[in-house]
C-alpha cells in the first residue's frame, strides 16, 4: 500500500486519484462525524477526569503532609519554648536563690539600722526644762512691798543674783543637750546612707527579676500562641525554621572546610602507619585516607557524645534521659578520648611535616638544586601540632548546628515536599486542560476537513428552514385573518 | 514515645547526611580516581656509541625517582653483549609502602646510579632483545598495572654469532618507550636506514601487544610515562 497505489487509482492521474480519495475520505469522515466527535470529546474527557482525579488525590496528600508539617512545626516549637520558659525559670530560680536568699540577713539588717535610728532619733528629741519648783515662792517674794527697806531691797537682789546663775547654768545644760542630740543626729547619717544602699540594691534586684519575668511573660505568649496553634504562631515557626536551617547548613559547610583541614594534617602521616599503595579491597579507595577519615570521625562522634551528656544538644533521648552522674562520667569519659585523640592528632600533624620535609629533602636532591633551610622552620611545625591539637575539640561544636540542622531540616524537607506536590497538582491540572483542549482542538480540525460537505450541509439546511418558515408564515397569516373575521 | 522516635529517625538520617557529606570529602581527596600501579625499567645501551649519553639517563632516571609513588617499582640495566642475564641489572626496588622508607631507598637508588655512571665500561656487543626479555619478566613479577619500558640506545642491535633473537616478544600492554636515540654515523649516509630501525622495532612490539613510543626532547619528560 505505497503512495503509487493510492495515486494510481486512475492510471497515469495522479491528481485525480488522489483528489477522489479525497472526497472519498470527506464522505467518509462526513458520515461518521458525530460517532468520532463523541470519541474524542469522551476521550478528552476521560483523561481529564483521570488527571483531576489524581491532581485531587496529590492534593488530598499534600494537605496531609501540610497537616503533618504543622503538627511537627507545632511540637518542635511547643518544645523549644518549653526549654526556653524552663531555662527562664531556671534563670529566675538561681537570682532568686542568689539574691533573695540573703534577704532575711538583710531584713535583719534594716531591723536593726531602723531600730538604733529610732533609738537616735527618740535620744535626739528636745524635752523642755521643767520650771523650777521654787519659782512660785519667788514670785511671793518678789510681789512683798518693799516699803524702802533695804533689807527687803538685799533680799531681792540676793534672789535676782541667785536666779540669773540658775539661769545660765540650766543654758549650758541646754546647750549640752543640744550638742549631744546633734551628735547623735550626726552619728545617724551612715545610718541612713547604708540603708539607702541596701534599699538600692533591693530595687536593682527586683528589676532584673521584673525584666526576666517581662521575657517570660513574651515567651509564655508565644507558648500559648503555639499551644492555642494558631497562624501567626505557624508563620513564626515557619520562619524561624527556614532561617535556622540555612545558618546551620552555613555553620555545618564552614565545619566541613575545618573537617577538610584536619583530614589533609592526618591523611599523609597516616601513609607512614597503613601504607601509601594500600587500598580497601579491590577499590580505589587509600586506606590511609579511609584511616584519617576514621580518625575525624571519631573525634566528631565523641564531641557529641559530649555536647550531649552536658546536655548542650538532645540528638540522642537515651544520654539524654540518664541520670545526672551517668551523664557526668560519660562526659569526663569523652573528654579524655578526646585529649587523647587530639594528642594523637598533634603528634601526626609533627610527623606530617618531617615527611613534607623529608620529601622536600629529596627533591631537592633529585633535581640537585641545594636550597637553605629556611629560618624560623619551626613556626610551621609547631602551628600545625597546634593545630592538630585544637581542631578535635573545635570540631566539638560541630553537634550545635547538626542538631540545629537535623530539626530545621525536618520542616524544611517538609515544606519543600508540600511545595513538590503543589507544583505537581498545578502540572496535573494544567495537562487535563491541556488535554482537554487537544480534545475540542482535533473536533474541529475534524470539521476543518470536512468543511465542504458541513457548508454544504448548512446551505441546505439553511433553505430548509427558509421554507419551512414561509409554510409556517403563510399558515399563520391565515389563521390570524380567519381569527380576526372571526372576533368582528 | 512517637516524638523521640521522629527524633531518632531524623538524627540517623542527619548523621547519614553527615557521614554523606565526609564520603564526599574522601572522593574530593583524590581517592576517586582509577588505581595505577607503575613499574618502570630502564634499559640503557652501554656499547662504544652510546655510552656517552649517560647523562641523559640519569636526567630522567632522576624524574622518575621524583614521580614514582611508594609501591612502585624502577630498575636499571644495561644492555650488555648477552643482556638476557641478572648480572647486567644495576639497581632495582619496589618501593616501601611507607613514604620515609620509599625517599630513603630512592636515595639508595640515586647512588647506585651515580655510582655506576663513573665506571661505564663500555660493551662490544649490544643486545637489545635479550634486556627486553630481562625487562618483561621483572615487570610480570611486579604486577604493576602500568608497565614501562625505558630503551636508552640507538637501537642498532649488535649481537654475538650463535645469539638466537629474531623472534616475536609478548609485550602484552608494556608501554615500550625508545629515549634519546641517537643517530650513528652511517644513518647520516643513509637516513631511511634510521627510519627504518625505529620502524622494525614499532612493528616488532606492537606485534607483540605493546605500545610504542618514541621520545628525543628530554625537556618534556612528563610524556616519559603518562
Amino acid at each position: 500500500m505505497t503512495f503509487d497505489f493510492w495515486a494510481n487509482i486512475i492510471e497515469g492521474q495522479a491528481e485525480l486519484s488522489l483528489l477522489i480519495w479525497a472526497c472519498i475520505l470527506m464522505i467518509v469522515m462526513y458520515i461518521a462525524r458525530q460517532p468520532a466527535h463523541q470519541v474524542i470529546i469522551l476521550m478528552a474527557r476521560s483523561i481529564r477526569n483521570v488527571l483531576r482525579l489524581m491532581a485531587r488525590s496529590v492534593m488530598l496528600a499534600e494537605k496531609q503532609l501540610r497537616s503533618r508539617n504543622r503538627e511537627v512545626l507545632m511540637a518542635q516549637g511547643q518544645e523549644h519554648a518549653e526549654r526556653f520558659i524552663e531555662r527562664e525559670f531556671q534563670r529566675v530560680e538561681t537570682l532568686v536563690n542568689r539574691d533573695l536568699s540573703g534577704y532575711p540577713s538583710l531584713q535583719r539588717d534594716l531591723k536593726e539600722q531602723i531600730t538604733r535610728i529610732d533609738e537616735d532619733y527618740v535620744q535626739s528629741s528636745e524635752v523642755p526644762p521643767k520650771p523650777p519648783e521654787w519659782l512660785k515662792a519667788i514670785a511671793s517674794v518678789a510681789d512683798i512691798p518693799d516699803n524702802g527697806s533695804p533689807v527687803v531691797a538685799k533680799i531681792l537682789n540676793d534672789i535676782h543674783t541667785t536666779l540669773k546663775k540658775a539661769l545660765e547654768t540650766d543654758l549650758q545644760e541646754y546647750r549640752r543637750a543640744n550638742r549631744d542630740r546633734h551628735s547623735l543626729l550626726k552619728k545617724m547619717m551612715p545610718y541612713w546612707r547604708s540603708l539607702t544602699n541596701s534599699l538600692n540594691s533591693v530595687e536593682r534586684k527586683i528589676t532584673g527579676l521584673e525584666q526576666r519575668s517581662l521575657i517570660i511573660d513574651s515567651q509564655m505568649q508565644g507558648y500559648e500562641d503555639i499551644r492555642n496553634k494558631t497562624d501567626y504562631a505557624e508563620r513564626m515557626l515557619s520562619s524561624s525554621s527556614l532561617t535556622q536551617f540555612f545558618i546551620s547548613g552555613l555553620a555545618l559547610c564552614l565545619a566541613i572546610v575545618g573537617m577538610y583541614v584536619n583530614f589533609q594534617l592526618v591523611a599523609l602521616p597516616m601513609e607512614e602507619m597503613v601504607g601509601a599503595a594500600s587500598y580497601l579491597g579491590s577499590s580505589s579507595i587509600r586506606a590511609s585516607d579511609v584511616s584519617a577519615l576514621f580518625i575525624i570521625s571519631i573525634e566528631v562522634i565523641l564531641g557529641l557524645f559530649l555536647m550531649e551528656s552536658v546536655g548542650i544538644t538532645q540528638l540522642f533521648p537515651v544520654i539524654h534521659l540518664l541520670e545526672d552522674h551517668k551523664r557526668r562520667m560519660i562526659f569526663w569519659i569523652m573528654l579524655s578520648f578526646l585529649f587523647i585523640f587530639a594528642g594523637i592528632e598533634a603528634s601526626l600533624a609533627y610527623m606530617r611535616d618531617m615527611l613534607a620535609s623529608d620529601r622536600e629533602a629529596l627533591s631537592q636532591l633529585l633535581t640537585g638544586v641545594e636550597v637553605a633551610e629556611p629560618p624560623l622552620r619551626w613556626i610551621p611545625s609547631l602551628g600545625q601540632m597546634i593545630m592538630g591539637f585544637i581542631l578535635p575539640f573545635v570540631l566539638t561544636f560541630v553537634a550545635i548546628p547538626l542538631e540545629s540542622f537535623i530539626h530545621s531540616f525536618r520542616t524544611v524537607s517538609g515544606l519543600f515536599i508540600v511545595w513538590l506536590l503543589h507544583m505537581l497538582v498545578v502540572f496535573i491540572r494544567f495537562m487535563a486542560n491541556l488535554f482537554y483542549g487537544i480534545g475540542r482542538i482535533l473536533m474541529s480540525l475534524y470539521d476543518l476537513i470536512i468543511f465542504i460537505p458541513l457548508k454544504i450541509e448548512a446551505v441546505f439546511k439553511k433553505t430548509q428552514t427558509e421554507k419551512t418558515d414561509k409554510k409556517e408564515n403563510k399558515i399563520s397569516g391565515v389563521l390570524t385573518h380567519q381569527f380576526e373575521k372571526g372576533e368582528d | 514515645m512517637k516524638k523521640f522516635a521522629a527524633k531518632g529517625i531524623f538524627s540517623t538520617l542527619g548523621f547519614l547526611l553527615f557521614t554523606g557529606l565526609l564520603t564526599g570529602l574522601l572522593a574530593q581527596s583524590g581517592c576517586s580516581k582509577p588505581r595505577e600501579k607503575k613499574a618502570v625499567y630502564v634499559l640503557v645501551d652501554t656499547s662504544g656509541t652510546y655510552s656517552k649519553q649517560f647523562d641523559k639517563v640519569q636526567t630522567v632516571l632522576r624524574y622518575l625517582l621524583g614521580s614514582l609513588q611508594p609501591g612502585e617499582s624502577l630498575a636499571l640495566a644495561r644492555i650488555d653483549s648477552g643482556s638476557f642475564n641478572e648480572k647486567d641489572i644495576i639497581a632495582r626496588m619496589t618501593f616501601d609502602l611507607r613514604p620515609s622508607m620509599a625517599n630513603s631507598q630512592k636515595r639508595a637508588f640515586l647512588e647506585s646510579v651515580e655510582k655506576f655512571g663513573k665506571n661505564i665500561q663500555s660493551s662490544q656487543y649490544t643486545d637489545i632483545t635479550g634486556g627486553i626479555l630481562q625487562a618483561l619478566e621483572y615487570l610480570n613479577e611486579t604486577r604493576a598495572t602500568q608497565k614501562h619500558i625505558l630503551i636508552f640506545s640507538d637501537l642498532k642491535e649488535e649481537i654475538k654469532k650463535g645469539q638466537v633473537r629474531n623472534f616475536p616478544i609478548s609485550f602484552n600492554g608494556t608501554h615500550v618507550v625508545a629515549v634519546n636515540v641517537t643517530k650513528l654515523g652511517s644513518d647520516n649516509v643513509d637516513p631511511r636506514e634510521y627510519q627504518k630501525r625505529l620502524e622494525d622495532w614499532r612493528q616488532r612490539v606492537e606485534q607483540g601487544g605493546g605500545d610504542w613510543k618514541m621520545i628525543n626532547d628530554l625537556n618534556h619528560l612528563s610524556n616519559i610515562i603518562e
